[in-house]
């Protein structure tokens, strides 16, 4: 199956926050690639509002991660920004919902993993909320240890794996 | 990737009998001096169609990984007897080889073979055997005090390896009182990075061979765990973007949905009687132990803990559930009765403890044991809390036990991949079993099958 087609069927038939369940760089990058004639035309009218939602989702998504220390699920204060631009959209758009997912290090049993990758995960919605977000915008699901985003297993591999990511 | 394109596009397949490429082959990577030296002669055949599995091979290999015994190269062997009546007693003893297994194999018509086989004492036979009234093997009746056991079956050209386990079984149980768990299996998680269906569950003989894959999926599957009767598996899948448990038929592929509440679906374990599901669930925000009534869907909260409580594992009468909690601080592993709710903390050893599981016979607790950063894996004996850490290598994890209570099976780091590895009971003897391709993780040995 080409996903670039679909991708771009979707673009054309379905309204754009279907594409909120899409969460690697590498499928923007492709999202992108694609709808470019289509971007043109829009802007040559002015910009509508899917074409800015699409353009608010990309920007948040370029930013979208939040990294921990190891056994920790405490905010570090560096990501209080980021934090702060995705209330804020969230905020706006109150019909547009986002799932939290926490992920964890190899280190440390699977299941004891999940848990901890859930509490990352509720840490960030907590965060959102004390933010103003809605509850019923947000979600959590933990995959523990079982997707890291880089192999290896040394500490820079490790610190990158230890991570909430915002999907829209 | 595709999950944007919904529902609509099936994210999984079962798949029954299909053969995997990643058959687990096995190195012993730490052997045990004082295994006793035994002799599987290659078995005699008589007829035409050379069956393709070698029995004495396959013996050996099973005898060898117990860790208990030490089977002497073909090349060492004094001579190659083919039944007890051939054996030069003085020339094994001069070996000091302590038990011999002898056999033949006779084509008895199309597909059928008549396996006979002899294990003969040693030291008995050397010192002239002697009679005995007793009934050795049910079949032959020797009388021979130095015939161990002796028996003669007829079977089909696909139950070669079967049948040597079933050898094995005999042998091991006639020489060390312990019943074998040659007969039995493992299944586990396989994750091959570039595969279309990147996570498959995999159900294979104890030494890898038969693989089976069960399932294959798009997104993560966790946590296999064994009905009692060894006919079907609970696992947790991400089929959904959500946790959830399901309950499959091995024999006949078919699945069924156990859990899919908001949150974590997590960790299912099996009482001993098959009727009730422990489990995690986070529905109520926060990960807690649960027992469920597998046919009424009742759940019981067993515990009620702002702090990560996880790794359910039964006591084996089902009485008391062991598990993971953080409610003193770092994960250490805690006990609760079922029926009255009462909890007491069971470790206080080491920075942190996890993925407890009572040894068989209730005597120990086998667990993820982290002492300066290293996790390994331990064995503490319940009585003396007395904690042996049994292995050496890196990232131990998900321990499962023979249900022989011999051996333990987990998931550990290998260079810089995944790997099933072995480790006995008193941790002296340890194997390697790498996947040819991917990585293997969250073994689960089935009970006696």
């Amino acid at each position: 199956m080409n996903l670039n087609k679909v991708l771009k069927g979707l673009l054309v038939a379905v309204p754009v926050l279907t594409l909120a369940a899409c969460s690697s760089t590498d499928e923007v990058a492709a999202t992108d690639a694609n709808t470019g004639a289509n971007t043109n035309q829009v802007v040559e009218q002015g910009l509508s509002a899917e074409e800015l939602l699409r353009q608010q989702l990309e920007a948040l998504r370029q930013d979208n991660t939040i990294y921990f220390d190891f056994d920790k699920s405490e905010i570090r204060s560096e990501f209080a920004s980021v934090l702060e631009a995705h209330a804020a959209f969230l905020r706006a758009r109150t019909n547009i919902t986002v799932t939290v997912e926490g992920h964890t290090d190899a280190r440390g049993t699977p299941e004891y993993n999940i848990a901890l990758g859930e509490r990352r995960g509720q840490s960030v919605t907590q965060y959102l909320a004390n933010l103003g977000v809605a509850a019923g915008q947000m979600s959590v699901v933990s995959y523990g240890e079982e997707k890291p985003a880089v192999e290896g297993n040394d500490e820079s591999a490790f610190s990158k794996n230890r991570r909430a990511v915002l999907v829209y | 990737m595709l999950k944007l394109i919904g529902k609509s596009l099936v994210a999984f397949a079962l798949v029954l009998s299909a053969k995997s490429y990643a058959s687990l082959e096995i190195v012993i990577t730490d052997g045990v001096d004082s295994a006793r030296p035994v002799a599987i002669v290659p078995f005699k055949f008589e007829g035409n169609t050379l069956p393709n599995q070698r029995i004495a091979d396959i013996v050996s290999a099973d005898l060898m990984r117990s860790g208990k015994f030490n089977p002497i190269a073909t090349t060492r062997m004094p001579q190659q007897p083919t039944n007890s009546k051939e054996i030069d007693y003085q020339r094994w003893m001069k070996q000091g080889v302590e038990a011999v297994v002898t056999g033949t194999i006779r084509e008895v018509g199309v597909n059928r073979y008549a396996v006979r086989f002899e294990l003969v004492d040693v030291f008995k036979g050397a010192s002239g055997g002697g009679s005995s009234s007793a009934i050795i093997g049910g079949q032959l009746t020797t009388g021979l005090s130095h015939i161990l056991d002796a028996r003669e079956t007829t079977i089909s050209g696909d139950q070669f390896r079967q049948y040597a386990h079933r050898i094995s079984d005999i042998v091991y149980e006639k020489l060390t009182g312990e019943r074998g768990a040659f007969l039995t299996k493992i299944a586990y998680v396989l994750v091959r990075e570039r595969a279309d269906f990147k996570y498959q569950l995999v159900v294979a003989d104890y030494d890898g061979e038969n693989e089976q894959v069960l399932l294959r999926a798009k997104e993560p599957l966790m946590s296999p765990a064994w009905s009692p009767d060894g006919t079907k598996l609970a696992y947790v899948t991400f089929e959904k973007r959500q946790s959830q448990i399901y309950i499959q038929d091995i024999y006949t592929g078919r699945r069924s949905i156990l859990t899919s509440f908001k949150g974590i679906n997590g960790a299912p374990k099996w009482s001993p009687d098959g009727r009730r599901m422990a489990m995690v669930l986070s529905k109520d925000g926060n990960a807690e132990i649960y027992v469920m009534d597998i046919a009424t869907k009742a759940l019981t909260k067993l515990t009620n803990h702002r702090r990560i409580d996880t790794e359910p594992s039964w006591s084996p009468d089902g009485s008391k559930l062991i598990f993971s909690s953080e409610r003193g601080g770092n994960p250490q592993i805690y006990s609760v009765n079922v029926a009255s709710g009462v909890t007491e903390r069971v470790t206080f050893e080491g920075e942190m403890n996890l993925a407890a599981s009572y040894t068989p016979d209730g005597s120990g607790i086998v667990m993820v044991n982290r002492t300066n950063g290293q996790y390994n894996i331990a064995r503490m004996d319940v009585e003396s809390r007395y904690l042996q850490v049994l292995t050496r290598t890196y990232l131990d994890e998900s321990p499962s036990i023979a249900p022989n209570g011999s051996m333990i099976i987990y998931s550990t780091l290998y260079g810089s991949s995944q790997v099933l590895a072995l480790v006995s009971m008193d941790g002296r003897f340890k194997a390697r079993l790498p996947a040819a391709n991917g990585r293997v993780k969250s073994p689960a040995w089935s009970p006696f099958l």
